[in-house]
């Protein structure tokens, strides 16, 4: 993981892997000390191997839900649609026929989700972690502490890979 | 008394028999002379009496205005206290008064005033004048004039309207009519009597407009519950606020004498007003000075220095602040209870601000000096220059309170140049940015950066960078000098936000870039005025 610079240096990243048992669809959480939080692919993502395409995103998770339709007003974000950790947030559809689904895993209010992405599907995979990031999320006051409990540090997350290369090779 | 005819005696005698005192009679009365209510209390109770005495005189052979020896024609029997009944003849009846005090007691044991509680009467002597003095003197104001307040206990309109209900009435049987608005108001009364003593022990004038107050609350717990018949009366006038103490207030309690009817009020409340035992009390003496307003310019020094105190639950995160450096020393010399610190603009803990530095201003509230020459002020200006490295002040001046507005203004319009240190992660040779000089009024849209946006609505603002100019410094470095439109998130325009911020530094150079030093060079504002520091 390379040293975070400009915009992601007052972030601290967490981690939750393999989601909903899906091997290897890890995650990345950015949260920033003011407890805003940036939803990210991790690098062991499978849509950020080489070779996948993206052939479109799709931000209408259900019939009656389109997180693009997402409309916050106020200091509070009032409006906001309310997420909790297994939310989806869109689905990606690679050219290869698989569809992977993104979740918040944090719980909080959905701020916005990335719509340059939806122009631009190339900067999800050439910047993840920055300008490729999928949606902000902002937990409760009273939760910003705990939403990192269901999740890894760095440490633990690098032991995780740790893990996953040991147990493949 | 010269200033009181025939068609008076009849109030004169009605309200002194229900125990109304000298002074709120002539106010009934329609007295305008400010000087005659001035007369010693003794020697107007004394006054009245003769007129009521001197029926058939005609009022030149009667006391003029000046204070003089007592009338010739002195009918006083000094054993007897109470008021005498006069009919239309004129002939004296003398009844056995109900308080059976002689002259002798007279002096010492005054009644309290059916209608003023006592204002008119014991807060009018010289013993109150110098109570207010000293409260004045021993609080080290410095001032040049004075504004009077007094605060009365609602229940005074109250008995206020009772008196005059009593006047009218007896004014209509006699076929005489008395307009409500021709009744001299108590507080007025009261100003003309006070004002010159406090002007005089204090050596200033009184002006309405000053801006040094000196304030008394009276109350009078013995008739609190006065009031409370017209809450039943007249319910909608009573609403019981939040931070208020009493539903009672002054306003509410004239707004609903204005409202109930003549009959209602007679109903339930005594006409004329009781006498009370006690007299009202003075709560607080007061004083306050209305707020000077000192203006400046500030560099700040320091990247390590936030503008307002950074404490989190009680824990002070960085010492000190911008506000705190300058407003600790104008706090001290204006010796003021507290201060208001507002600056046009302002800048991150670990941004610097140089050049002429960045517009403020700040309000001392209830200062007790307020009279600086320009030499003070300069001096205090060395004096807050000479205690911190981290911040500097120039152009240190008083404005009044218009001027702030200017302040203000200048947020939201002027222009301002700032100079970035930029960090690329691909290298850069000279010629792959120069080509930011020749950019001129370029459009940004900027979302609420992410570091701000759990407390700042989400929105895009459009923004201009007006100019920009390149140095090169290394392969990964260069410094960049831009003048912006106010209210732009320079640090975002660098390194993009997460791409938040469209175009951005990153975008045009197709880099990831960072900012590692920013600075404010100036803030485009010609206000305060340029002093010859």
């Amino acid at each position: 993981m390379a040293a975070a610079g400009g915009a992601e240096r007052y972030f601290t990243r967490w981690y939750k892997p393999d989601v909903k048992g899906r091997p290897c669809e890890d995650f990345c959480v950015l949260q920033h000390s003011n407890r805003i939080c940036v939803i990210t692919l991790a690098e062991a993502h499978p849509l950020l191997q080489s070779g996948k395409t993206i052939k479109s995103i799709n931000y209408q998770i259900s019939a009656n839900c389109s997180r693009l339709q997402n409309k916050v007003s106020g200091k509070s974000k009032r409006g906001a649609q309310f997420l909790t950790e297994l939310a989806p947030l869109c689905r990606i559809s690679s050219s290869d026929g698989e569809e992977y689904t993104i979740y918040s895993c944090i719980r909080g209010r959905l701020i916005e989700v990335n719509e340059n992405i939806l122009s631009n599907p190339a900067i999800l995979q050439e910047k993840p972690s920055t300008e490729g990031y999928i949606a902000v999320v902002l937990p409760k006051f009273e939760e910003s502490k705990s939403i990192t409990q269901g999740l890894l540090t760095q440490k633990e997350y690098e032991e995780v890979l740790l893990k996953r290369l040991n147990s493949s090779s | 008394m010269s200033s009181l005819t025939e068609k008076d005696r009849p109030i004169v005698q009605l309200l002194l028999n229900s125990g109304t005192c000298p002074r709120c009679i002539l106010r009934f009365c329609c007295v305008g002379s400010q000087a005659l209510y001035r007369h010693p209390y003794k020697d107007l109770m004394k006054d009245l009496k003769e007129f009521l005495k001197n029926n058939q005189e005609k009022e030149d052979t009667v006391c003029s205005d000046v204070v003089d020896p007592p009338c010739k024609r002195i009918r006083l029997e000094p054993t007897e206290e109470g008021p005498d009944d006069l009919n239309h003849n004129g002939a004296l009846q003398q009844i056995p008064s109900v308080n059976d005090e002689n002259t002798a007691t007279e002096n010492s044991a005054v009644k309290v005033c059916n209608v003023c509680l006592g204002i008119l009467q014991e807060f009018c002597e010289v013993d109150f004048v110098k109570k207010v003095c000293q409260k004045v003197n021993s609080s080290d104001y410095q001032f040049t004039s004075f504004v009077f307040s007094v605060s009365l206990p609602p229940q005074l309109s109250v008995r206020e309207r009772a008196a005059w209900l009593l006047v009218k009435q007896e004014m209509g049987n006699l076929g005489l009519s008395l307009a409500k608005d021709d009744i001299v108001q108590l507080k007025e009364a009261y100003k003309w009597i006070i004002h010159p003593q406090l002007s005089e022990e204090l050596g200033v004038p009184a002006d309405g407009k000053s801006l040094f107050e000196v304030s008394v609350v009276f109350a009078h717990p013995e008739t609190d519950e006065e009031c409370h018949f017209l809450a039943t009366a007249c319910p909608d006038c009573f609403k019981p606020a939040k931070n208020k103490q009493s539903v009672f207030t002054r306003m509410a309690v004239i707004k609903a004498l204005e409202k109930i009817k003549e009959e209602d009020f007679l109903k339930h409340f005594p006409c004329p007003p009781s006498s009370p035992q006690n007299l009202c009390v003075a709560l607080e003496i007061q004083c306050n000075n209305g707020a000077v307003f000192v203006a400046g310019r500030y560099n700040k020094y320091s990247r390590n220095l936030p503008q307002t105190p950074w404490i989190i639950d009680g824990e002070r995160k960085l010492e000190s602040s911008v506000e705190e450096l300058i407003s600790e020393h104008l706090m001290a010399e204006f010796k003021a209870d507290s201060f208001n610190f507002s600056s046009s603009g302002r800048e991150d803990v670990d941004v610097r601000t140089l050049g002429n530095g960045r517009p403020f201003a700040i309000e001392l509230v209830n200062p007790r000096r307020i009279h600086f020459t320009a030499e003070e002020m300069k001096g205090l200006q060395q004096t807050i220059n000479n205690s911190s490295d981290k911040i500097q002040v120039r152009d240190l001046q008083l404005v009044t309170r218009e001027a702030i507005g200017r302040m203000k203004e200048g947020e939201e319009e002027k222009t301002k140049t700032y100079s970035a240190l930029i960090w690329t992660d691909k290298a850069i040779q000279k010629e792959d940015i120069a080509f930011l000089d020749d950019i001129k009024e370029l459009k940004l849209d900027q979302k609420t950066p992410l570091r701000v946006l759990h407390r700042r609505p989400l929105a895009v603002r459009c923004r201009i960078i007006h100019t920009m100019k390149s140095e090169y410094i290394d392969e990964h470095h260069f410094r960049l000098h831009l003048k912006t439109q106010a209210g732009t998130y320079i640090k975002e325009f660098v390194h993009g936000d997460f791409g938040r911020t469209k175009p951005n530094i990153g975008s045009l150079l197709n880099r990831t870039t960072d900012i590692l030093e920013l600075d404010v060079e100036s803030v485009d504002i010609d206000w305060p005025p340029t002093l010859d520091n």
